[in-house]
C-alpha cells in the first residue's frame, strides 16, 4: 500500500467519476450481449423461415430460451488447447477479437444526451477499433498451428484489409457532408426528416458501406474466413466452448456494431423520419434492427463468393465507386446546390 | 458493346441480387412444412418396411416353416435360421435372429416368405442402448409381430390384389 500511495504521488482517482462510468459501461455491455444472444436466435429464426421450416421452438416459448440452453452448454465444454499451439496467443485470440468489437460501443450516441465518451473524433475511433478486431483473427489463426485456421485467417486479413478502404472512403462522403467526425453532430445533420438523411445524396456510398460491413464482419456471403465447405471452420476450427463462443459473441456485437453506425451516419439514427414525430432512441433500435434483418436475409439467399472475386469486388468495383462519389460529393458541395448534401 | 453496357449497369443495380432477395422474401411468408416429429408424423405407405416381425396364425402357431429362402435371399446376409422337426413332425425354427446393424430393409426376406411369416412393420423409431440389443431373437420378433399384428394384417389386406 505504501509503494502505491509513492507511486501514485499525488494523484487521486475521482472516485465518483470511475464508479459512474463502469456502470455506464454496464448498461451499454449488458443490453448488448442480450442483444447478441438474441441475434443468434433471431438468425436461425429467419433463415428457417426463409428455407420454409420453423426454427427452433422446443426450449421455452418459441424457443426464446435456445441463447440460453445454447450459451450454458458451451459454458461446459471443455476449451482444448492443442499440443502444438502457442497457449498464450491461442487465449489471447478470442479476447483480442472480442475487446474491440465491445470498446467501439464507448463513442455511440443512442440519443442527444446518452453516449459514453463524446469525442470529436468518434469516427476515427471506430474505424480504429473495428481494425484492431483483424489482430485477433489473425493471432487465433496463427497460434492454432493449424493449416486451416492459417488460411483462414490469411483470408481474413486480406479481405479484411481489402474492404476496410471501401468503408473508410465510403464514410469519408458521410463527413464531407456533416462537416464532423462526431457521431452524435453526424447525425443531427440529418435533421428533419427523413429526406434529409445522408441515404439518398450518398446512396452508393450507403450501398457500399453496407456491403463492406457485411464482408467486415465475416459474414455470408463474404464469410471466407471460415468457408466451412473448403477450410472446415477457418480460424477458429482448433477452438471450443467458451473460447469458441466469445468468436461468435464478437461476430454479432460486431454485426450490430456496424448496423448502428449505418443507421446512425445514413439513417438518421435517433431521428424520427417525420418531422411530427418526436425523436427517440427506439428510433435507433428499430433501424438497427430493420438493418441487421438485411444480414440474416443475405445469409438466407447468397451463396458464398469465390475468393479472387471477392478481391476483385473490393479493389476494382467498390473503391473506384467511392471515389468518384466523394468527387462528385466535393465538387457539388462547391456549387449552389450543396443545400442537397447537407 | 452495348450489351456489355447493359450487363454492367445490371450488376451495379444488383439486380440479379435484389431477385435472389425477392425469392427468400418470399418464402419468408410461406406456409411452413416443417413435421413437428414426435408430436406429427408423415404418412406410411401399407408397404413402408419398418422393424422385422414374425407373424402367427390367428390359432397362435407360428407361421414360420423354416424353409430359409429369407436367409438364402438376404442380401446383407443379417439373418440366421436353425431348425430341426418338432413332436408333432412338422419343421420348425429352433433360431431365428436378424442382425438389425447389419438389416438394410429392403424387404426381400417379406417377398421371398412362402407363408407371409416375416414381415416388415411400420415401426421405425426402436432404438437400443448397446450393439447386442440390435440382434433380435427368433422370441423377440415374434413378440413385435404380436403386439402389431392388427395392423400387419390391415397392410396384408390392403395390398392383397398387388401381391
Amino acid at each position: 500500500m505504501e509503494w502505491l500511495v509513492q507511486l501514485l504521488g499525488s494523484y487521486r482517482p475521482n472516485v465518483e467519476l470511475v464508479g459512474w462510468t463502469l456502470i455506464k459501461i454496464f448498461a451499454i455491455v449488458g443490453p448488448l450481449m442480450i442483444a447478441v444472444a438474441y441475434l443468434t436466435y433471431a438468425e436461425r429464426k429467419v433463415i428457417g423461415y426463409m428455407q420454409v421450416r420453423i426454427g427452433p421452438n422446443r426450449v421455452g416459448f418459441f424457443g426464446l430460451l435456445q441463447p440460453m440452453a445454447d450459451g450454458i452448454k458451451l459454458l461446459f465444454k471443455e476449451i482444448i488447447l492443442p499440443t502444438a499451439s502457442n497457449k498464450g496467443l491461442f487465449l489471447l485470440g478470442p479476447v483480442l477479437t472480442i475487446a474491440p468489437a465491445f470498446a467501439a460501443w464507448a463513442v455511440i450516441p443512442f440519443d442527444g444526451t446518452k453516449v459514453l465518451a463524446n469525442i470529436d473524433a468518434g469516427l476515427l475511433y471506430v474505424l480504429a477499433m473495428t481494425s484492431i478486431a483483424v489482430y485477433g483473427v489473425i493471432i487465433a489463426g496463427w497460434a492454432s498451428n493449424s493449416k486451416y485456421a492459417f488460411l483462414g485467417s490469411l483470408r481474413s486479413a486480406a479481405q479484411i484489409v481489402s474492404y476496410e478502404i471501401a468503408m473508410g472512403f465510403s464514410l469519408v462522403g458521410v463527413l464531407m457532408c456533416a462537416n464532423s467526425l462526431n457521431l452524435g453532430n453526424i447525425v443531427l445533420g440529418q435533421e428533419g426528416g427523413f429526406w434529409h438523411w445522408y441515404f439518398i445524396p450518398l446512396f452508393p456510398l450507403f450501398i457500399v458501406y453496407f456491403i463492406s460491413a457485411v464482408a467486415e464482419t465475416n459474414r455470408a456471403p463474404f464469410d471466407m474466413a471460415e468457408g466451412e465447405s473448403e477450410i472446415v471452420a477457418g480460424f477458429h476450427v482448433e477452438y471450443s466452448g467458451m473460447a469458441f463462443a466469445v468468436f461468435f459473441l464478437a461476430e454479432y456485437a460486431n454485426i450490430w456494431l456496424v448496423c448502428t453506425l449505418a443507421a446512425l451516419m445514413f439513417m438518421g439514427g435517433w431521428l424520427s423520419p417525420l418531422p411530427f414525430l418526436p425523436d427517440s432512441i427506439l428510433w435507433l433500435f428499430a433501424k438497427m434492427a430493420f438493418l441487421v434483418f438485411f444480414f440474416l436475409w443475405f445469409r438466407a439467399t447468397f451463396p458464398r463468393y469465390r475468393y479472387d472475386q471477392v478481391m476483385r469486388l473490393g479493389w476494382k468495383v467498390f473503391i473506384p465507386i467511392t471515389i468518384v462519389w466523394i468527387v462528385f460529393v466535393g465538387a457539388m458541395l462547391q456549387t449552389k446546390f450543396d443545400y442537397l448534401f447537407h | 458493346m452495348f450489351k456489355q453496357i447493359k450487363n454492367t449497369l445490371g450488376s451495379l443495380m444488383l439486380i440479379e441480387l435484389l431477385k435472389g432477395m425477392a425469392v427468400t422474401g418470399r418464402y419468408f411468408f410461406a406456409r411452413k412444412i416443417t413435421i413437428q416429429y414426435p408430436e406429427e408424423r408423415t404418412p406410411q405407405s401399407n408397404r413402408f418396411r419398418g422393424l422385422l416381425a414374425l407373424r402367427r396364425y390367428p390359432n397362435g402357431e407360428e407361421r414360420c416353416i423354416a424353409c430359409k429362402l429369407c436367409e438364402a435371399v438376404c442380401p446383407a446376409i443379417a439373418i440366421t435360421i436353425e431348425s430341426e422337426q418338432r413332436g408333432d413332425n412338422t419343421r420348425r425354427t429352433t433360431q431365428y435372429d436378424i442382425d438389425l446393424t447389419k438389416c438394410i430393409f429392403c424387404g426381400l426376406c417379406e417377398e421371398s416368405c412362402p407363408v407371409d411369416s416375416i414381415v416388415g412393420t411400420r415401426v421405425f423409431d426402436y432404438h437400443a442402448e448397446q450393439r447386442g440389443d440390435l440382434i433380435y431373437t427368433k422370441d423377440m420378433l415374434l413378440a413385435v409381430g404380436d403386439k402389431h399384428e392388427k395392423q400387419i394384417a390391415a397392410d396384408r389386406a390392403q395390398d392383397k390384389n398387388y401381391r
